[in-house]
Protein backbone atom coordinates (compact mmCIF):
# COMPACT_ATOMS: atom_id res chain seq x y z
CA UNK A 1 0.00 0.00 0.00
CA UNK A 2 3.05 2.49 1.00
CA UNK A 3 5.02 1.38 -2.10
CA UNK A 4 1.83 2.04 -4.12
CA UNK A 5 1.21 5.71 -2.71
CA UNK A 6 4.90 6.52 -3.30
CA UNK A 7 4.74 5.15 -6.49
CA UNK A 8 1.90 7.43 -7.58
CA UNK A 9 3.76 10.27 -6.08
CA UNK A 10 6.65 10.40 -8.07
CA UNK A 11 4.58 9.13 -11.03
CA UNK A 12 5.20 12.19 -13.00
CA UNK A 13 3.04 11.62 -16.24
CA UNK A 14 -0.26 12.39 -13.96
CA UNK A 15 0.21 15.93 -13.00
CA UNK A 16 2.19 16.58 -16.74
CA UNK A 17 -0.73 15.16 -18.49
CA UNK A 18 -2.94 17.34 -16.75
CA UNK A 19 -1.11 20.69 -16.98
CA UNK A 20 -0.78 19.58 -20.65
CA UNK A 21 -4.55 19.24 -20.83
CA UNK A 22 -4.90 22.93 -18.80
CA UNK A 23 -2.56 24.04 -20.74
CA UNK A 24 -4.10 23.39 -24.51
CA UNK A 25 -7.39 24.27 -22.93
CA UNK A 26 -6.06 27.80 -22.02
CA UNK A 27 -3.99 28.26 -25.60
CA UNK A 28 -7.50 27.09 -27.11
CA UNK A 29 -9.62 28.82 -25.57
CA UNK A 30 -7.91 31.96 -26.09
CA UNK A 31 -7.55 31.58 -29.75
CA UNK A 32 -11.12 31.20 -29.72
CA UNK A 33 -11.52 34.55 -28.18
CA UNK A 34 -9.04 36.43 -30.74
CA UNK A 35 -11.09 34.89 -33.37
CA UNK A 36 -13.85 36.65 -32.00
CA UNK A 37 -12.45 39.73 -32.24
CA UNK A 38 -11.46 39.55 -35.18
CA UNK A 39 -14.97 38.94 -35.98
CA UNK A 40 -16.54 41.85 -34.02
CA UNK A 41 -14.13 44.27 -36.00
CA UNK A 42 -16.87 44.97 -38.40
CA UNK A 43 -18.78 46.34 -35.90
CA UNK A 44 -17.23 49.52 -35.31
CA UNK A 45 -20.33 51.39 -34.32
CA UNK A 46 -20.40 49.40 -30.87
CA UNK A 47 -16.71 49.11 -30.22
CA UNK A 48 -15.74 52.80 -30.74
CA UNK A 49 -17.47 54.63 -28.39
CA UNK A 50 -16.11 52.38 -25.71
CA UNK A 51 -12.56 52.06 -27.55
CA UNK A 52 -12.55 55.83 -27.11
CA UNK A 53 -13.27 55.72 -23.54
CA UNK A 54 -11.00 53.05 -22.46
CA UNK A 55 -8.29 55.11 -24.65
CA UNK A 56 -9.03 57.83 -22.51
CA UNK A 57 -8.17 55.82 -19.37
CA UNK A 58 -5.22 53.93 -20.48
CA UNK A 59 -3.85 57.04 -21.88
CA UNK A 60 -4.03 59.97 -19.45
CA UNK A 61 -4.48 57.72 -16.42
CA UNK A 62 -1.08 56.31 -17.29
CA UNK A 63 0.93 58.92 -18.07
CA UNK A 64 2.06 59.88 -14.77
CA UNK A 65 3.83 56.35 -14.23
CA UNK A 66 5.26 56.20 -17.34
CA UNK A 67 7.11 59.64 -17.13
CA UNK A 68 8.14 58.67 -13.80
CA UNK A 69 9.28 55.50 -15.05
CA UNK A 70 11.26 56.56 -17.68
CA UNK A 71 12.62 59.52 -16.15
CA UNK A 72 14.35 57.36 -13.54
CA UNK A 73 15.25 54.53 -16.07
CA UNK A 74 16.97 57.21 -18.41
CA UNK A 75 18.85 58.98 -15.55
CA UNK A 76 19.74 56.10 -13.73
CA UNK A 77 21.23 54.40 -17.10
CA UNK A 78 23.33 58.00 -17.67
CA UNK A 79 24.73 56.91 -14.08
CA UNK A 80 25.61 53.69 -14.30
CA UNK A 81 27.26 54.54 -18.00
CA UNK A 82 29.41 57.02 -16.56
CA UNK A 83 30.57 54.86 -14.15
CA UNK A 84 31.17 51.94 -16.63
CA UNK A 85 33.01 53.99 -18.89
CA UNK A 86 34.62 57.06 -17.50
CA UNK A 87 38.18 57.27 -18.08
CA UNK A 88 38.07 54.22 -20.12
CA UNK A 89 36.61 55.71 -23.40
CA UNK A 90 35.78 58.90 -25.40
CA UNK A 91 32.37 60.61 -23.38
CA UNK A 92 30.58 60.41 -26.42
CA UNK A 93 29.94 57.04 -26.83
CA UNK A 94 27.70 57.87 -23.44
CA UNK A 95 25.21 59.64 -25.81
CA UNK A 96 24.86 56.16 -27.82
CA UNK A 97 24.94 54.06 -24.92
CA UNK A 98 22.54 55.92 -23.32
CA UNK A 99 19.96 56.47 -26.17
CA UNK A 100 20.25 53.19 -27.35
CA UNK A 101 19.31 51.79 -23.92
CA UNK A 102 16.47 54.12 -23.51
CA UNK A 103 14.81 52.79 -27.03
CA UNK A 104 16.02 49.23 -27.74
CA UNK A 105 15.50 47.63 -24.27
CA UNK A 106 13.92 50.13 -20.90
CA UNK A 107 11.63 52.60 -22.92
CA UNK A 108 9.62 49.61 -24.27
CA UNK A 109 10.39 46.70 -21.99
CA UNK A 110 9.67 49.11 -18.66
CA UNK A 111 6.85 50.74 -20.09
CA UNK A 112 4.88 47.66 -21.07
CA UNK A 113 5.75 46.11 -17.74
CA UNK A 114 4.37 48.85 -15.53
CA UNK A 115 1.38 48.71 -17.95
CA UNK A 116 1.08 44.97 -17.35
CA UNK A 117 0.13 45.82 -13.79
CA UNK A 118 -1.64 48.78 -13.84
CA UNK A 119 -3.84 47.92 -16.99
CA UNK A 120 -3.67 43.83 -16.80
CA UNK A 121 -4.90 44.16 -13.40
CA UNK A 122 -7.42 46.22 -13.97
CA UNK A 123 -9.06 44.55 -16.95
CA UNK A 124 -8.87 41.67 -15.03
CA UNK A 125 -10.43 42.79 -12.16
CA UNK A 126 -13.06 44.74 -13.54
CA UNK A 127 -14.34 41.90 -16.25
CA UNK A 128 -13.28 38.76 -13.69
CA UNK A 129 -15.94 41.20 -11.13
CA UNK A 130 -18.56 41.47 -14.49
CA UNK A 131 -18.40 37.74 -15.14
CA UNK A 132 -19.08 36.69 -10.91
CA UNK A 133 -21.63 39.19 -10.59
CA UNK A 134 -23.13 38.25 -13.65
CA UNK A 135 -22.86 41.59 -15.71
CA UNK A 136 -21.28 39.33 -18.26
CA UNK A 137 -24.51 37.02 -18.09
CA UNK A 138 -26.87 40.52 -18.59
CA UNK A 139 -25.15 41.53 -21.84
CA UNK A 140 -25.10 38.16 -23.46
CA UNK A 141 -29.18 38.02 -22.36
CA UNK A 142 -29.89 41.71 -24.03
CA UNK A 143 -28.57 39.72 -27.16
CA UNK A 144 -25.28 42.21 -27.20
CA UNK A 145 -21.86 40.74 -27.50
CA UNK A 146 -19.23 41.01 -24.60
CA UNK A 147 -16.67 40.89 -27.11
CA UNK A 148 -17.51 43.77 -28.86
CA UNK A 149 -19.27 45.72 -25.62
CA UNK A 150 -16.12 44.81 -23.57
CA UNK A 151 -12.96 42.99 -24.72
CA UNK A 152 -12.68 44.44 -28.47
CA UNK A 153 -12.68 47.99 -26.67
CA UNK A 154 -10.37 47.27 -24.40
CA UNK A 155 -7.74 45.56 -26.41
CA UNK A 156 -7.98 47.81 -29.24
CA UNK A 157 -7.59 51.04 -27.31
CA UNK A 158 -4.22 49.22 -25.53
CA UNK A 159 -3.02 48.46 -28.68
CA UNK A 160 -3.30 52.06 -29.97
CA UNK A 161 -2.53 54.20 -26.64
CA UNK A 162 0.35 52.06 -25.40
CA UNK A 163 2.62 52.23 -28.14
CA UNK A 164 2.21 55.90 -28.39
CA UNK A 165 3.24 55.86 -24.40
CA UNK A 166 6.39 53.64 -25.27
CA UNK A 167 7.14 56.47 -27.47
CA UNK A 168 6.50 59.06 -25.04
CA UNK A 169 8.40 57.25 -22.36
CA UNK A 170 11.86 56.97 -24.78
CA UNK A 171 11.48 60.80 -25.27
CA UNK A 172 11.36 61.15 -21.66
CA UNK A 173 14.09 58.91 -20.75
CA UNK A 174 16.29 60.05 -23.68
CA UNK A 175 15.62 63.53 -22.22
CA UNK A 176 16.33 62.59 -18.28
CA UNK A 177 19.30 60.67 -19.57
CA UNK A 178 20.83 63.58 -21.21
CA UNK A 179 20.35 66.13 -18.32
CA UNK A 180 21.56 63.41 -15.65
CA UNK A 181 24.68 62.68 -18.31
CA UNK A 182 25.25 66.20 -18.67
CA UNK A 183 25.35 66.92 -15.06
CA UNK A 184 27.07 64.02 -13.52
CA UNK A 185 29.66 63.21 -16.71
CA UNK A 186 30.03 67.11 -17.82
CA UNK A 187 29.29 65.72 -21.56
CA UNK A 188 28.76 68.51 -23.67
CA UNK A 189 26.21 68.57 -25.74
CA UNK A 190 27.53 68.33 -28.93
CA UNK A 191 29.38 65.02 -27.57
CA UNK A 192 26.21 63.75 -26.62
CA UNK A 193 24.30 64.64 -29.76
CA UNK A 194 27.44 62.95 -31.91
CA UNK A 195 27.23 59.85 -29.80
CA UNK A 196 23.53 59.36 -29.85
CA UNK A 197 23.31 59.91 -33.55
CA UNK A 198 26.56 57.89 -34.41
CA UNK A 199 25.28 54.40 -32.76
CA UNK A 200 21.32 55.34 -34.30
CA UNK A 201 19.66 53.41 -36.62
CA UNK A 202 16.73 54.36 -38.00
CA UNK A 203 15.46 50.54 -37.23
CA UNK A 204 15.69 50.96 -33.86
CA UNK A 205 12.92 53.55 -33.65
CA UNK A 206 10.83 50.08 -35.50
CA UNK A 207 11.87 47.88 -33.39
CA UNK A 208 10.81 49.70 -30.23
CA UNK A 209 7.52 50.21 -31.92
CA UNK A 210 7.16 46.87 -33.16
CA UNK A 211 7.87 45.73 -29.42
CA UNK A 212 5.70 48.14 -28.35
CA UNK A 213 2.80 46.63 -30.29
CA UNK A 214 3.93 43.17 -29.30
CA UNK A 215 3.47 44.36 -26.03
CA UNK A 216 0.44 45.94 -25.73
CA UNK A 217 -1.06 43.02 -27.53
CA UNK A 218 0.38 40.96 -24.40
CA UNK A 219 -1.00 43.72 -21.91
CA UNK A 220 -4.22 43.83 -23.03
CA UNK A 221 -5.21 40.41 -24.58
CA UNK A 222 -4.16 37.85 -21.75
CA UNK A 223 -5.49 40.06 -18.47
CA UNK A 224 -9.04 40.54 -21.14
CA UNK A 225 -9.02 36.61 -21.57
CA UNK A 226 -8.30 35.87 -17.93
CA UNK A 227 -10.72 38.18 -16.45
CA UNK A 228 -13.35 37.23 -18.58
CA UNK A 229 -12.99 33.89 -17.41
CA UNK A 230 -12.78 34.43 -13.89
CA UNK A 231 -14.49 31.94 -11.47
CA UNK A 232 -16.15 31.85 -7.62
CA UNK A 233 -16.47 35.02 -6.55
CA UNK A 234 -13.83 37.26 -5.03
CA UNK A 235 -11.45 34.95 -4.44
CA UNK A 236 -11.64 33.99 -8.47
CA UNK A 237 -11.35 37.99 -8.92
CA UNK A 238 -8.13 37.73 -7.12
CA UNK A 239 -6.88 35.16 -8.18
CA UNK A 240 -7.07 36.14 -12.06
CA UNK A 241 -6.04 39.85 -11.20
CA UNK A 242 -2.82 38.07 -9.84
CA UNK A 243 -2.54 35.48 -12.69
CA UNK A 244 -3.44 38.30 -15.20
CA UNK A 245 -0.50 40.74 -14.37
CA UNK A 246 1.96 37.61 -13.84
CA UNK A 247 1.21 35.57 -17.31
CA UNK A 248 1.44 39.05 -19.09
CA UNK A 249 4.12 40.37 -17.76
CA UNK A 250 6.20 37.16 -18.49
CA UNK A 251 4.93 37.02 -21.59
CA UNK A 252 6.37 40.48 -22.33
CA UNK A 253 9.72 39.20 -21.06
CA UNK A 254 9.56 35.93 -23.03
CA UNK A 255 8.51 38.60 -25.81
CA UNK A 256 11.59 40.48 -25.68
CA UNK A 257 13.69 37.94 -26.03
CA UNK A 258 11.92 36.09 -29.00
CA UNK A 259 12.06 39.66 -31.31
CA UNK A 260 15.19 40.22 -30.11
CA UNK A 261 16.49 37.12 -31.61
CA UNK A 262 13.99 37.46 -34.53
CA UNK A 263 14.87 41.01 -35.44
CA UNK A 264 17.99 42.12 -34.25
CA UNK A 265 19.71 38.02 -34.03
CA UNK A 266 20.91 38.89 -38.17
CA UNK A 267 21.40 42.27 -38.50
CA UNK A 268 24.90 42.97 -37.21
CA UNK B 1 -43.84 28.62 -25.97
CA UNK B 2 -41.04 26.91 -23.96
CA UNK B 3 -40.26 23.96 -23.95
CA UNK B 4 -37.58 21.90 -21.98
CA UNK B 5 -37.46 17.87 -23.02
CA UNK B 6 -35.70 15.52 -21.07
CA UNK B 7 -32.64 17.83 -20.38
CA UNK B 8 -30.17 16.82 -18.21
CA UNK B 9 -26.47 18.84 -17.23
CA UNK B 10 -24.23 18.22 -14.42
CA UNK B 11 -21.35 20.19 -13.08
CA UNK B 12 -18.46 17.97 -12.70
CA UNK B 13 -19.94 14.76 -10.52
CA UNK B 14 -22.72 17.16 -9.81
CA UNK B 15 -26.17 16.21 -11.34
CA UNK B 16 -27.89 19.15 -11.32
CA UNK B 17 -30.65 18.25 -13.37
CA UNK B 18 -31.73 14.90 -14.26
CA UNK B 19 -34.31 14.16 -17.39
CA UNK B 20 -36.08 17.56 -16.87
CA UNK B 21 -39.29 18.34 -18.81
CA UNK B 22 -41.11 21.59 -18.51
CA UNK B 23 -42.96 23.54 -20.51
CA UNK B 24 -44.49 27.30 -20.41
CA UNK B 25 -47.66 27.67 -22.55
CA UNK B 26 -47.93 31.42 -24.59
CA UNK B 27 -49.49 33.88 -21.88
CA UNK B 28 -48.74 31.81 -18.83
CA UNK B 29 -46.95 32.32 -15.71
CA UNK B 30 -44.70 29.33 -14.31
CA UNK B 31 -43.51 29.61 -11.00
CA UNK B 32 -40.56 27.05 -10.54
CA UNK B 33 -40.40 26.53 -7.09
CA UNK B 34 -37.67 24.25 -5.33
CA UNK B 35 -35.30 24.71 -2.40
CA UNK B 36 -31.94 26.93 -2.91
CA UNK B 37 -29.29 25.17 -4.96
CA UNK B 38 -31.26 22.40 -6.61
CA UNK B 39 -30.87 23.69 -10.11
CA UNK B 40 -34.06 26.84 -10.76
CA UNK B 41 -31.46 29.28 -11.93
CA UNK B 42 -29.73 26.25 -13.89
CA UNK B 43 -33.03 26.03 -15.61
CA UNK B 44 -33.62 29.40 -16.35
CA UNK B 45 -30.33 29.62 -17.89
CA UNK B 46 -30.93 26.64 -20.33
CA UNK B 47 -34.04 29.05 -21.75
CA UNK B 48 -31.63 31.94 -22.68
CA UNK B 49 -28.35 29.58 -24.03
CA UNK B 50 -26.66 31.23 -21.01
CA UNK B 51 -25.70 27.38 -20.06
CA UNK B 52 -26.17 24.45 -23.03
CA UNK B 53 -27.70 20.92 -21.66
CA UNK B 54 -25.60 18.05 -21.78
CA UNK B 55 -28.51 16.08 -23.37
CA UNK B 56 -32.04 16.36 -24.10
CA UNK B 57 -33.29 19.33 -26.38
CA UNK B 58 -34.41 23.52 -25.36
CA UNK B 59 -37.30 24.89 -27.48
CA UNK B 60 -38.05 28.63 -27.55
CA UNK B 61 -40.77 29.18 -30.32
CA UNK B 62 -39.93 25.76 -31.71
CA UNK B 63 -36.27 27.08 -32.05
CA UNK B 64 -33.96 24.51 -30.58
CA UNK B 65 -31.57 27.01 -28.49
CA UNK B 66 -28.48 25.07 -28.08
CA UNK B 67 -28.25 24.42 -31.92
CA UNK B 68 -29.03 28.61 -32.64
CA UNK B 69 -25.93 30.13 -34.22
CA UNK B 70 -24.48 33.44 -32.40
CA UNK B 71 -26.94 35.73 -34.44
CA UNK B 72 -29.84 34.07 -33.93
CA UNK B 73 -28.91 33.29 -30.38
CA UNK B 74 -28.49 37.19 -30.03
CA UNK B 75 -32.06 37.45 -32.09
CA UNK B 76 -34.09 34.96 -29.91
CA UNK B 77 -32.49 36.52 -26.84
CA UNK B 78 -33.75 40.20 -27.71
CA UNK B 79 -37.53 38.56 -27.48
CA UNK B 80 -36.60 37.07 -23.65
CA UNK B 81 -36.31 39.68 -20.77
CA UNK B 82 -34.21 37.83 -18.37
CA UNK B 83 -33.91 39.44 -14.79
CA UNK B 84 -31.11 38.25 -12.44
CA UNK B 85 -31.13 37.52 -8.75
CA UNK B 86 -29.12 40.33 -7.73
CA UNK B 87 -30.31 43.05 -10.74
CA UNK B 88 -26.45 42.50 -12.74
CA UNK B 89 -26.81 46.42 -12.99
CA UNK B 90 -23.74 47.52 -15.27
CA UNK B 91 -21.83 49.27 -12.32
CA UNK B 92 -19.81 51.76 -14.43
CA UNK B 93 -23.17 52.97 -15.97
CA UNK B 94 -25.84 55.09 -14.98
CA UNK B 95 -29.83 53.75 -14.16
CA UNK B 96 -30.37 55.32 -17.67
CA UNK B 97 -27.63 53.35 -19.49
CA UNK B 98 -28.44 50.48 -17.44
CA UNK B 99 -32.22 50.32 -19.04
CA UNK B 100 -31.10 52.05 -22.43
CA UNK B 101 -28.57 48.85 -22.93
CA UNK B 102 -31.87 47.09 -22.61
CA UNK B 103 -33.72 47.99 -25.68
CA UNK B 104 -32.66 45.62 -28.00
CA UNK B 105 -33.44 47.27 -31.17
CA UNK B 106 -30.38 49.08 -32.79
CA UNK B 107 -32.13 52.20 -34.18
CA UNK B 108 -34.30 52.80 -31.28
CA UNK B 109 -30.85 52.18 -28.50
CA UNK B 110 -29.15 54.96 -31.14
CA UNK B 111 -32.61 57.12 -31.21
CA UNK B 112 -31.79 58.84 -27.92
CA UNK B 113 -34.90 60.88 -27.55
CA UNK B 114 -36.66 57.48 -28.01
CA UNK B 115 -34.60 56.29 -25.42
CA UNK B 116 -35.03 58.88 -22.89
CA UNK B 117 -38.93 58.02 -23.53
CA UNK B 118 -38.72 54.43 -23.58
CA UNK B 119 -36.68 54.75 -20.42
CA UNK B 120 -38.84 56.60 -18.47
CA UNK B 121 -41.81 54.64 -19.10
CA UNK B 122 -39.88 51.53 -18.08
CA UNK B 123 -38.90 52.93 -14.76
CA UNK B 124 -43.23 54.14 -14.35
CA UNK B 125 -44.04 50.48 -15.24
CA UNK B 126 -41.97 49.19 -11.84
CA UNK B 127 -42.74 52.40 -10.06
CA UNK B 128 -39.81 54.46 -9.93
CA UNK B 129 -39.31 58.37 -10.51
CA UNK B 130 -37.81 59.44 -13.01
CA UNK B 131 -35.27 61.28 -11.20
CA UNK B 132 -33.50 57.92 -10.64
CA UNK B 133 -32.27 57.71 -14.14
CA UNK B 134 -29.13 59.74 -13.05
CA UNK B 135 -28.01 57.55 -10.14
CA UNK B 136 -25.73 54.88 -10.10
CA UNK B 137 -26.20 51.25 -9.19
CA UNK B 138 -24.17 51.50 -6.50
CA UNK B 139 -26.69 54.35 -4.68
CA UNK B 140 -29.77 52.07 -5.01
CA UNK B 141 -31.43 49.76 -2.54
CA UNK B 142 -31.80 46.28 -2.85
CA UNK B 143 -35.39 46.68 -4.00
CA UNK B 144 -34.71 49.55 -6.62
CA UNK B 145 -32.12 47.53 -7.87
CA UNK B 146 -34.29 44.65 -8.23
CA UNK B 147 -36.68 46.93 -9.99
CA UNK B 148 -34.10 48.68 -12.39
CA UNK B 149 -33.17 45.27 -13.26
CA UNK B 150 -36.63 44.39 -14.18
CA UNK B 151 -36.87 48.12 -16.26
CA UNK B 152 -33.97 47.09 -18.22
CA UNK B 153 -35.60 43.81 -18.86
CA UNK B 154 -38.92 44.83 -20.30
CA UNK B 155 -37.39 47.86 -22.22
CA UNK B 156 -37.23 45.85 -25.41
CA UNK B 157 -40.70 44.77 -24.95
CA UNK B 158 -40.40 40.91 -24.92
CA UNK B 159 -42.79 38.00 -25.19
CA UNK B 160 -40.87 36.15 -22.49
CA UNK B 161 -39.65 37.43 -18.93
CA UNK B 162 -37.46 35.22 -16.91
CA UNK B 163 -37.49 36.29 -13.41
CA UNK B 164 -34.09 34.69 -11.02
CA UNK B 165 -35.40 34.92 -7.56
CA UNK B 166 -36.83 38.74 -7.89
CA UNK B 167 -37.73 38.34 -3.79
CA UNK B 168 -34.83 36.69 -2.74
CA UNK B 169 -32.64 39.24 -0.08
CA UNK B 170 -35.78 41.31 0.12
CA UNK B 171 -37.90 42.28 3.83
CA UNK B 172 -41.90 40.87 3.17
CA UNK B 173 -42.42 44.79 2.39
CA UNK B 174 -40.62 45.11 -1.05
CA UNK B 175 -40.86 41.32 -1.52
CA UNK B 176 -44.46 42.03 -1.87
CA UNK B 177 -43.90 45.21 -3.97
CA UNK B 178 -42.04 42.62 -6.35
CA UNK B 179 -44.82 40.11 -6.59
CA UNK B 180 -47.40 43.39 -7.44
CA UNK B 181 -44.82 44.25 -9.88
CA UNK B 182 -44.87 40.83 -11.59
CA UNK B 183 -48.37 40.59 -11.54
CA UNK B 184 -49.04 44.01 -12.92
CA UNK B 185 -46.64 43.77 -15.43
CA UNK B 186 -47.96 40.30 -16.85
CA UNK B 187 -51.79 42.06 -16.84
CA UNK B 188 -50.21 44.95 -19.05
CA UNK B 189 -47.48 43.55 -21.18
CA UNK B 190 -49.72 40.44 -21.53
CA UNK B 191 -45.81 38.78 -21.27
CA UNK B 192 -44.97 34.81 -20.72
CA UNK B 193 -43.28 34.45 -17.55
CA UNK B 194 -41.74 32.07 -15.38
CA UNK B 195 -40.51 32.91 -12.12
CA UNK B 196 -37.80 31.03 -10.45
CA UNK B 197 -38.36 31.61 -6.59
CA UNK B 198 -38.36 29.41 -3.06
CA UNK B 199 -41.06 31.56 -1.61
CA UNK B 200 -43.99 29.88 -1.93
CA UNK B 201 -46.41 32.62 -0.55
CA UNK B 202 -44.80 34.93 -3.83
CA UNK B 203 -45.24 31.79 -6.17
CA UNK B 204 -49.10 31.35 -5.00
CA UNK B 205 -49.95 34.78 -5.89
CA UNK B 206 -48.03 35.48 -8.95
CA UNK B 207 -48.16 31.79 -11.05
CA UNK B 208 -50.91 30.58 -12.94
CA UNK B 209 -49.18 27.16 -12.64
CA UNK B 210 -46.39 26.07 -10.28
CA UNK B 211 -43.65 23.24 -10.47
CA UNK B 212 -41.16 22.01 -8.18
CA UNK B 213 -37.57 20.87 -8.86
CA UNK B 214 -36.92 18.80 -5.88
CA UNK B 215 -33.31 16.42 -6.25
CA UNK B 216 -32.88 17.50 -9.58
CA UNK B 217 -36.47 16.38 -11.09
CA UNK B 218 -39.60 17.81 -11.80
CA UNK B 219 -41.16 16.30 -8.68
CA UNK B 220 -44.71 18.19 -9.44
CA UNK B 221 -46.32 20.46 -11.40
CA UNK B 222 -49.57 21.98 -11.42
CA UNK B 223 -52.49 25.01 -10.37
CA UNK B 224 -51.74 26.26 -6.46
CA UNK B 225 -54.47 23.93 -5.59
CA UNK B 226 -53.49 20.84 -6.99
CA UNK B 227 -49.92 21.27 -5.56
CA UNK B 228 -51.39 22.09 -2.44
CA UNK B 229 -53.87 19.07 -2.73
CA UNK B 230 -50.30 17.16 -3.97
CA UNK B 231 -50.07 13.80 -1.54
CA UNK B 232 -46.33 14.05 -2.51
CA UNK B 233 -44.20 13.97 0.31
CA UNK B 234 -41.34 16.13 -1.10
CA UNK B 235 -44.12 18.52 -2.17
CA UNK B 236 -46.06 18.37 1.02
CA UNK B 237 -42.54 18.68 3.07
CA UNK B 238 -41.08 21.76 0.94
CA UNK B 239 -44.49 23.71 1.17
CA UNK B 240 -44.57 23.39 5.41
CA UNK B 241 -41.22 24.08 5.51
CA UNK B 242 -42.36 27.84 3.37
CA UNK B 243 -45.14 28.40 5.47
CA UNK B 244 -43.14 27.72 8.71
CA UNK B 245 -40.48 30.22 7.90
CA UNK B 246 -43.71 32.45 6.66
CA UNK B 247 -44.89 32.17 10.23
CA UNK B 248 -41.77 33.02 12.02
CA UNK B 249 -41.11 35.75 9.71
CA UNK B 250 -44.59 36.74 10.26
CA UNK B 251 -44.07 36.94 14.13
CA UNK B 252 -40.96 38.69 14.25
CA UNK B 253 -42.26 41.56 11.80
Amino acid sequence: MRISTVERAVDLRRPIGRISLRVAGHAGRFFFMLVDLFRGLPEWRTWLPYTIEQANLIGYGSMFIVILIAGFAGGVTALQTGYQFTGAYPLYIAGGVISESVILELGPVLTGLILAGRIGASFAAELGTMRVTEQIDALESLGRSPVTHLLLPRCIAGIVVIPALVMFANGIGFFTGFIAAKQSLGITNADFAYGARYFFHSFDMWYSAIKAVAFAFAVTTIPCYIGFNAQQGAEGVGRATTQAVVAASVTILMLDLVLAQVLLGGAR
Amino acid sequence: MIDLQHVSKRFLEHVVLDDVNFTVSKGETVALLGPSGVGKSVLLKHIIGLIRPDTGEVLVDGLSVPHLKRKELAQLRTRIGYVFQNGALFDSMDVFENIRLGITDDTSYRDLRFAHERVRECLRLVNLAPEVMQKMPSELSGGMRKRVGIARAIAGKPTYLLYDEPTSGLDPVNSDVIDTLIERLQQELGVTSVVVTHDVRGAFRVADRIALLWQAKIRAVGTAEEIVASKDEAVQQFLERDLEMAVIQGGKD
